[in-house]
């Protein structure tokens, strides 16, 4: 699938979304629920804001180290009979992982949930080779027996359906009998999903931090589907972007007590899946062979960039769950596997601004996403620093646009030009004002008065009223 | 205490009415309020498109406006937060980033002026109404003032307060959002106008011109029976 979603354009991406009255209803209602768990656990773990701050401070302090700390990570995972492998590209890093499958002459593969093997298109790159992926993350699954539908949410992957939908997309493709109850549904996911693990001969996971210092990757589930993928296949592979790193267990702790609370409002998830190399003597289970792959995709690009805090992200997804833009749209209209603030900020860095260009603009700067961030991106001024970047370097404005800015400059800096400018609008506009308020407005106005009306200018300028005031005051 | 009033674009062309309110609204607070005339935008427009050459000439002409003022007070939350982000525009500018500290220290937006500097609750006003109150984001978020305008508006005599549902949540105005992804706004605002709805408000309050005119206007063109008001509008009624 690749970090792209289908070929439709982005208006129309969008106007899908909007008319798509289920999953909005879904979207708005995870919105909700999930807004309050964050704010509740921020609230009961006491001082969210200095747990911010000092989750900040640890990412910008890793990815300003960020070479020294991955060359400690490779050091500890190769100690301890670990392989590692640097991939630059999508392709390099498929390469690898295919590799190792055929070396393994293995077919059957189960998944944990993992954005960046979303991001390579790994699993079609196995299908190729004749392999079966399952993926074993609930949301995923669901997803991957619905036809491939595209995940919506980097967190909630099938957010965009609710529980009447699976049930029809468990029945439609598998044979399902009952009900839409949640308890049914996942126990029948379960039951399926069982026999998978046990007949995989590989398990690839993502890694939600790889710990520099003891050579460790951490998972992060609530269904225990990473710790099965981990334990029961003979090899594994972790796939991770190269940015996932933390220096030791201290500042894992910190982040993963920001990421859970902030993605899904719990203390802790049911699982935290930790896994340092292979299986050493002696161990009951774990994989016999570990292979990391450390994705680079465009990553190592945006360091030393103004973008850099984009690399900062923990993939938790509250800026997604408070996105109002995101609550109308939907995760699918944003074309990307990473849809909502974040995505519209790394999407376009990742993907190239052909492809997301329209996405830096999909945001009133409302800057709710950068309230939520638990590792305090800029979220809205990196969606600015795009925008500039779009009218300066890309030259991909649009022509009426960068003259009114020109003409805005010419109005807003000289009080001489302001003034004519704001003494002749009003008069310009007369023609179009009927009943105190433009419903039919002419040029720039027109997308504006197409859902709402403008308000006639006032009939005097308050600088001429209060200039009035001042020679009447002056008179008497 | 000498004000400086910055009455923003929107208000000085299309909502005059509010500046003048914002204006006996301090006198009556015994401000002695002065108008610096060369004052045109903050820049914020052509800023937040992404034209920050452009964006700095106006904010460079504003910085200047306002260089002898000992307070600036604004009617506007958003208006007055970009003169809150001048330092960081102009972070490492050896001439220009102390003016922009020096004006971001002494703006305030008008409630927060109200409550914080002249350390006034109640303003005296009276208003018969049961109304609702619009929390526009760059002011909550950005500029932090969260408690002042409710403050203030809960000492209005006779003005009934009803707290609006999903109040976090932006109208869909964002400047230049609400006319290039006007069908995406369009949904945001109509949320918005189905959350002032179930309050039954018949006044809806807030302190940010852009937002009033979004929100307003889609109140206007579906012909809802709702008054939208700036809150120095409130805050200056005595009925």
């Amino acid at each position: 699938m690749g970090m792209k979603i289908g070929t439709a354009a982005f208006k129309e991406r969008v106007d899908q979304g909007l008319s798509d009255s289920f999953m909005r209803g879904a979207v708005s209602a995870a919105q909700g629920r999930l807004r309050d768990g964050r704010l509740n656990a921020a609230e009961e773990l006491g001082n969210w804001e200095d747990w911010r701050s000092h989750g900040e401070e640890i990412r910008k302090h890793t990815l300003e180290h960020l070479d020294y700390y991955l060359e400690m990570l490779v050091d500890n995972v190769s100690k301890r009979g670990g392989h590692v492998f640097f991939a630059q590209t999508a392709e390099e890093a498929n390469e690898y992982i295919t590799n190792v499958v055929k070396k393994k002459g293995a077919k059957k593969i189960v998944k944990s949930k993992s954005m960046v093997t979303e991001e390579i298109s790994m699993n079609e790159a196995l299908e190729k080779i004749g392999c079966d992926v399952v993926e074993s993350d609930l949301g995923e699954w669901i997803l991957q027996v619905d036809d491939h539908d595209p995940p919506s949410h980097i967190v909630a992957p099938a957010l965009h359906k609710n529980k009447e939908q699976i049930r029809d997309v468990f029945r439609d493709k598998l044979g399902y009998k009952n009900s839409e109850k949640p308890e049914e549904l996942a126990l029948f996911a379960r039951e399926q999903l069982r026999e998978e693990f046990l007949a995989a001969e590989v398990g690839i996971t993502g890694c939600n931090f790889a710990i520099a210092d003891s050579g460790t990757v951490t998972l992060v589930t609530n269904e225990g589907n990473a710790r099965m993928a981990t334990t029961l296949p003979k090899t594994q592979i972790t796939v991770m972007g190269m940015e996932r790193i933390v220096p030791s267990w201290e500042e894992m702790e910190v982040l993963v007590s920001l990421l859970t609370r902030a993605a899904v409002g719990q203390k802790l998830t049911s699982y935290i899946t930790a896994l340092t190399g292979p299986k050493g003597e002696g161990d009951v289970d774990g994989p016999e062979e570990f292979h990391l792959v450390v994705v680079d995709n465009g990553r190592s690009k945006i360091l030393g960039t103004e973008f850099q805090e984009a690399l900062h992200c923990i993939r938790c997804a509250a800026c997604i769950n408070v996105c109002p833009v995101y609550r109308h749209v939907g995760g699918h209209s944003y074309g990307s596997i990473y849809p909502g603030p974040i995505g519209a900020v790394l999407s376009p860095l990742l993907g190239g601004y052909d492809d997301y260009k329209e996405l830096p603009y999909a945001s009133t700067l409302c800057a709710a996403c950068t309230e939520a961030c638990p590792v305090k991106i800029p979220l809205h001024e990196l969606l600015i620093k795009h925008r500039q970047k779009i009218v300066e370097k890309e030259g991909k404005a649009p022509v009426f646009e960068s003259l009114s800015m020109k003409a805005f400059r010419m109005g807003t800096a000289s009080p001489t030009m302001y003034n004519i400018g704001s003494k002749l609008a009003p008069k310009m506009m007369k023609p179009f004002v009927k009943e105190d308020k433009i419903a039919n407005g002419p040029g720039p106005l027109k997308n504006w008065t197409s859902i709402r009306d403008f308000p006639a200018p006032s009939n005097e300028r308050f600088r001429d009223w209060f200039k009035n005031r001042e020679k009447e005051e002056s008179k008497s | 205490m000498k004000v400086s009033l910055f009455v923003t674009c929107l208000i000085d062309m299309f909502q005059s009415d509010v500046g003048r309110d914002t204006v006996e609204l301090l006198e009556h607070l015994g401000c002695e309020v002065d108008f610096p005339e060369g004052q045109t935008c903050c820049g914020q427009p052509a800023y937040n498109s992404g034209y920050l050459k452009e964006s700095m000439e106006s904010m460079k002409h504003m910085i200047n406006v306002f260089q002898d003022s000992e307070y600036v007070v604004t009617p506007s939350g958003s208006c007055g937060t970009m003169f809150h982000e001048y330092p960081n525009i102009f972070a490492g500018d050896a001439e220009w980033e102390p003016k922009a500290i020096e004006l971001a220290n002494k703006t305030y937006e008008l409630t927060q002026f109200i409550v914080e500097v002249l350390k006034v609750e109640d303003v005296g006003a009276s208003l018969p109404a049961r109304a609702t109150y619009h929390t526009s984001c760059h002011m909550t978020r950005l500029l932090g003032v969260k408690e002042a305008p409710l403050t203030l508006l809960k000492n209005v005599k006779g003005l009934e307060f009803t707290e609006l549902p999903d109040k976090h949540n932006c109208c869909g105005f964002g400047g230049t959002f609400s006319v290039k992804m006007s069908q995406i706004s369009e949904h945001m605002v109509d949320e918005k106008v189905r959350h002032v709805e179930s309050t039954k408000a018949d006044i809806l309050v807030g302190a940010d011109a852009g937002c009033l005119m979004n929100i307003g206007g889609r109140i206007s063109r579906t012909g809802k029976p709702i008054e939208v008001m700036h809150i120095a509008t409130v805050l200056n009624s005595r009925k």
